[in-house]
């Protein structure tokens, strides 16, 4: 959820930046090319005793690394980019004369965000969901550097797939790969079968372009 | 309403250098692709902005570099066609529609209302754009631009990517819908027949700047610049220069021509032109009459393009097209053929 409205915030605000949208969109994009252990590193750096968020917590009484947030934070942080760059896509895709025809209609900018941008991004937004969940349900490294493993608090489904097949117990990890298999499995096709849905208004075959696409065809 | 525009921005290869005033009327701007119309209208709308200058619409300045004023394109109640209409796919004729209107509920429906029934587009309210015929889409574009309330109409090239049957039909919706309307509308092309049909008065544009400014029947009788002529469609050009006060010679069709007594040679000459059927078949050798050596025949549609040189010459001079009905041109094809450039039809051009 969090990974949703951040993604599509972010990609939102980066498109719009004039300036340093190069650097802004590296430092975004860099849990997603780097190895799952540097971003745990770095999160355990950050949350961890004499990290600078982690002392800010201590004040607070809030234990945070190996605790369930830890792991909820590794998976937003890995599959951020992932959203990110999908929605961001979507956004530089649009017809920017939609977006002018918008302003010279009178329509203010927030509103042109809600009734136009995300609707017609949606498509980019949706593959971005798909994407960012699965992989936040298979992150793996970052989650076991700070979140550890401890079976009922942190412990996700592949950790405890990992814990299964170090200990030799086969039967548990296959239960495990089960699980996660068929779940992806039918995220991705109920996904599908939504985005297949939502495509077009009321017209069959791709919608993004639709408009224009149906404009050249009446052209050709 | 009255609109004052003059403004100055710089582009990549040039400085868009652009002042005119347009009042009730269809002003046209004319220019090749990538001159700088449309990058004029889009500094009107507010989605580009000028380096200085000021724009000012009636009463309202919506631009003006010095007052450092500069209204959002929200502000300015502008009306911009765009070519491809930009009706939003994701809403109903009636949403996109609604999505224009601004005012109080009721005030905003029985706007709506109106413009349905002006534009005859009843039982339309709940398709989506995409299935809408491309006349269809120009009419919701409009209804949406005066539900809005705009007070200028910006039209920018909205025949250009359309074949040319169903450009004849929108561009007789569009005569329609301007004559209903009334107020001031600027309309940006480079087709020189669509200019003369649609609009009142016309300025020609070349890399940024205004070269003429004129009513379309003075501008295209007498296009004043090089690149006005070759936008009306003269297809016969050729650098010139004047000889005495009733002579100048054509140097790219390597001739002597004699002027008319009505129309001085000005004396800054630099290129003159006519048009591909002002030439007049002559029986023998006279003023301004040549003996024709013809070097290629093409077939067009309802006429014979006919290019053609003075004979005489060294044989590589600058061809001259002649546009000749079918009919004519199978009588005097194969025999001697003398063309005439009749003096009062070969316009001056000073830069």
């Amino acid at each position: 959820m969090f990974t949703f409205f951040a993604g599509i915030g972010l990609a939102y605000f980066v498109v719009r930046l004039k300036r340093y949208q190069g650097i802004l969109d590296a430092i975004i994009t860099l849990p997603m090319v780097l190895p799952p252990t540097v971003v745990g590193f770095f999160l355990l750096l950050i949350f961890g005793k004499h990290g600078f968020i982690g002392q800010l917590l201590l004040l607070g009484d809030i234990r945070f690394v190996f605790t369930w947030k830890a792991a909820v934070t590794a998976a937003v942080i890995v599959s951020l980019p992932l959203m990110y760059r999908t929605s961001r896509g979507a956004f530089e895709q649009m017809d920017v004369n939609l977006l002018y025809a918008a302003r010279t209609l009178g329509a203010s900018e927030w509103r042109i965000f809600w009734r136009i941008l995300l609707p017609n991004a949606r498509q980019g937004i949706l593959a971005g969901l798909v994407l960012s969940f699965t992989r936040a349900l298979g992150e793996f490294g970052a989650t076991i550097m700070v979140a550890g493993n401890l079976p009922g608090i942190t412990q996700t489904m592949s950790t405890a797939i990992y814990a299964a097949v170090q200990a030799n117990d086969d039967a548990t990890a296959f239960v495990w790969v089960a699980v996660v298999v068929s779940f992806s499995f039918l995220v991705v096709i109920l996904m599908n079968y939504w985005m297949a849905r939502l495509y077009g208004f009321g017209r069959k075959g791709n919608g993004a372009g639709g408009n224009r696409s149906q404009h050249s065809q009446t052209t050709a | 309403m009255e609109i004052e525009v003059s403004i100055r921005k710089q582009l990549r290869d040039f400085e868009l250098q652009v002042d005119f005033t347009a009042k009730d009327e269809v002003f046209a701007l004319l220019g090749a692709s990538g001159c700088g119309k449309s990058m004029t209208l889009k500094c009107i709308a507010g989605i580009e902005i000028p380096d200085q200058g000021y724009i000012r619409l009636g009463k309202r300045v919506l631009f003006d570099s010095e007052q450092r004023i500069c209204l959002t394109p929200q502000q300015r109640h502008i009306g911009y066609l765009f070519q491809n209409y930009a009706l939003f796919p994701n809403m109903t004729v009636l949403g996109n529609l609604q999505f224009a209107a601004r005012g109080t509920f009721a005030e905003s429906r029985c706007r709506i209302q109106d413009n349905i029934r002006r534009f005859a587009l009843q039982g339309l309210e709940g398709a989506y754009p995409a299935a809408l015929s491309g006349g269809q889409q120009q009419r919701v574009a409009f209804a949406r631009i005066l539900v809005s309330e705009a007070d200028i109409l910006l039209l920018d090239e909205p025949f250009s990517a359309l074949d040319s049957y169903l450009k004849w039909q929108l561009e007789q919706e569009l005569m329609h819908v301007l004559g209903e309307y009334g107020g001031s509308a600027l309309f940006v092309s480079h087709d020189r027949g669509e200019v003369y049909r649609l609009c009142d008065r016309a300025a020609v544009i070349n890399r940024g700047h205004i070269e003429a400014i004129d009513s379309k029947q003075a501008l295209f009788a007498n296009p004043q610049t090089l690149a006005g002529a070759l936008l009306t469609g003269c297809k016969n050009v050729s650098a010139a220069r004047k000889i005495d006060k009733e002579h100048f010679s054509a140097d790219e069709w390597g001739i002597l021509l004699t002027g008319t007594v009505g129309q001085p040679i000005p004396d800054h000459l630099r290129y003159v032109g006519i048009r591909a059927h002002f030439f007049v078949r002559a029986s023998g050798p006279g003023e301004n009459t040549f003996a024709a050596d013809i070097v290629e025949v093409i077939e067009d549609t309802f006429s014979f393009l006919v290019m053609w040189r003075p004979s005489g010459g060294d044989g590589c001079s600058r061809l001259l097209r002649w546009e000749v009905d079918k009919e004519t041109w199978r009588q005097v094809n194969g025999s001697k053929i003398y063309l005439c450039l009749p003096a009062d039809k070969i316009m001056y051009m000073q830069k």
